[in-house]
């Protein structure tokens, strides 16, 4: 499915300047600061809000164009709203049957029953909205959108507003949900946490205009760009699960970079109805903040994950350090390391090295 | 205690606010929700036309509706040329009469639970693939029920204590346009105050129930506290 968007909106002082086709697979984060007209563009896209001039067009049915425009309760759409907007006239059974009985009839096959699985609200059924707490009733809106059975599923940072606590139990539970189904999602956000767990595509937006879009794993990874100038920046290298190992609770999983060894077992719990895990496809992240350089090789080391790699390229970060883009058999490897040992080890793009990754996890 | 007349004009009172109401329920609910979602610049003027009536004198109103029904009048020649029977000293001109006099009373509680739902609650619906019939009916109803309670009691209530109005236009016929208020003011003029008494208290008494049940109900909500 291809989403086909053109908006040029104006409003107040602001403008969204948007061109774009996007690939409606997997994930797509829009990710920008705030102001940069996510929610406008969400909203279109939605059509919550009529613009003129606009031209829409998802999977070969035009929902926008010329004087055409197709009224949201038409598209087949699931949207979460930044705050859960649960009806508090009704139980959270009944959230999640409105929207069953408006679903789309040639929708992807969801359930209420499926919905309520993947989101784990099956003690909260019959609970008042007022009753639950934010991240609950996030958890139902979700639920509640996947039961319209959308074709494109729009979340709105749906994480805001909620503590950490929250956030880090609910992002795990969409990144799964957003898998297992398979549903094309355009996720608003300006959280690079929530964007590089969940994205596989991310659109940059800064002003009202687009500055990037590509496959997430390259985009944090360039160093012209904001998501590779964060405090938190990362890498993401796609894996296979090898095996684990028993003896020392090890588990081996291969990539492009070569073999890594991750102390954890790589959960099956989301590996639905695949009793083994070897083979399965995961995605390792690695803070640049965690990698280290070494001129040679190290034998005696405990750090167990070591690539050979060559610096591609090389930028400060605040003062004192600085950001190096690696590449390990064409794979980008972020490492942040100080201004004095990149003096010490006399970086310069070329190089060959061997990149250190102390600790790496999974999302 | 009541006579007979006494009674009939009572059964009349509550047969007139009962259609009234439910006439107004039925052209106010989405005439209120229309006065509560539109943007159009000139609605003020509507606003302002539909609370006449709480500011004209009754006789007014009643006089107007008088001249508009008679069969020389506006309404009442093309009555008349359809061959429908004039309006005036009808029990159906009472309750055109009373629907026009008791409308602000209904629209107004109606108008201001219709604009406490949410926007947003709204957008959901429609995201939810609620058209807009659906999203009045599945969720600003619901919202917005302190709101038609208020303006159901308020409504019958209004209606019943109707003088000027039903005076002007249904002519007190007594077993067909004679309500309870105007049953009170004939026994006063004839000096039979027993009868007064009986029908004035129990008016005052029912008058009395219907508040306690409207701000009971709503005592969370704010709809007749503006």
């Amino acid at each position: 499915m291809t989403i086909n968007a053109q908006f040029n909106i104006q409003q107040g002082g602001f403008e969204l300047e948007f061109d774009l086709t996007m690939l409606g697979v997997g994930t797509t984060a829009i990710f920008g600061a705030s102001g940069s007209g996510k929610t406008t563009l969400l909203r279109a896209i939605a059509g919550l809000d009529h613009h003129m001039g606009a031209s829409l067009i998802v999977a070969g049915e035009v929902w926008q164009q010329d004087n055409e425009f197709l009224p949201p309760h038409l598209r087949s759409i699931g949207y979460v709203f930044q705050e859960a907007s649960l009806f508090a006239h009704m139980t959270v059974q009944q959230n999640l049957d409105y929207a069953w009985r408006r679903a789309n009839k040639d929708g992807p096959p969801i359930s209420v029953a499926r919905a309520v699985d993947l989101l784990e609200l099956a003690p909260l059924l019959n609970e008042q909205p007022t009753t639950l707490s934010g991240g609950e009733r996030q958890r139902v809106a979700i639920a509640r959108a996947l039961c319209t059975r959308p074709k494109l599923l729009l979340m709105d940072e749906p994480l805001t507003g909620l503590d950490n606590a929250a956030k880090a139990r609910l992002l795990p539970l969409i990144d799964s949900t957003l898998r297992k189904l398979k549903i094309p999602c355009l996720y608003v956000s300006h959280s690079i946490d929530e964007v590089s767990q969940l994205a596989d595509n991310i659109i940059l937006l800064e002003a009202g205009k687009v500055v990037q879009q590509g496959d997430m794993q390259y985009m944090l990874t360039r160093l012209d760009l904001p998501l590779a100038q964060h405090e938190g920046a990362e890498s993401i290298v796609p894996a296979t699960v090898i095996e684990y190992d028993e003896h020392y609770k090890l588990s081996y999983l291969d990539s492009d970079m070569g073999r890594f060894t991750m102390a954890r077992k790589v959960d099956h719990s989301d590996s639905e109805g695949q009793e083994s895990i070897e083979g399965k496809e995961v995605r390792i992240r690695i803070l640049a903040r965690d990698v280290s350089l070494t001129l040679n090789s190290q034998k005696d080391t405990s750090i167990l994950n070591i690539f050979p790699a060559t610096v591609s390229q090389l930028q400060p970060y605040g003062e004192s350090q600085v950001t190096v883009k690696l590449l390990l058999n064409k794979t980008p490897l972020l490492a942040r390391i100080t201004v004095k040992s990149a003096d010490l080890l006399k970086l310069k793009v070329g190089q060959q090295l061997y990149a250190q990754a102390k600790t790496v996890s999974l999302y | 205690m009541f006579n007979q007349a006494d009674i009939t004009a009572f059964l009349i009172t509550l047969k007139l606010a009962t259609v009234t109401v439910a006439i107004l329920l039925v052209i106010g609910a989405p005439l209120a929700w229309w006065l509560a979602r539109s943007q159009w610049r000139y609605k003020f003027l509507l606003e302002a036309f539909i609370a006449l009536p709480l500011v004209l004198p009754p006789t007014v109103i009643g006089f107007y509706l008088l001249l508009a029904f008679s069969p020389a009048g506006a309404v009442g020649s093309v009555m008349q040329f359809l061959g429908v029977q004039p309006l005036a000293f009808t029990f159906t001109g009472l309750v055109i009469g009373s629907v026009i006099y008791s409308m602000p009373f209904v629209v107004q509680p109606l108008q201001n639970s219709f604009s406490a739902v949410s926007n947003r609650q709204l957008e959901v619906a429609a995201t939810l693939g609620a058209g807009p019939k659906d999203r009045f009916f599945s969720i600003a109803l619901p919202l917005a029920r302190p709101g038609f309670i208020t303006a159901a009691v308020l409504g019958f209530a209004h209606t019943i204590g109707e003088f000027g109005v039903v005076l002007m236009i249904g002519g007190n016929i007594p077993g067909k346009t004679q309500v309870a208020s105007i049953a009170i003011y004939d026994h006063v003029e004839s000096l039979e105050y027993a009868n007064a008494h009986w029908l004035a208290g129990f008016l005052l008494f029912l008058s009395f129930v219907m508040l306690i049940v409207v701000y009971g109900l709503n005592r969370q909500t704010s709809v007749l506290r503006t």
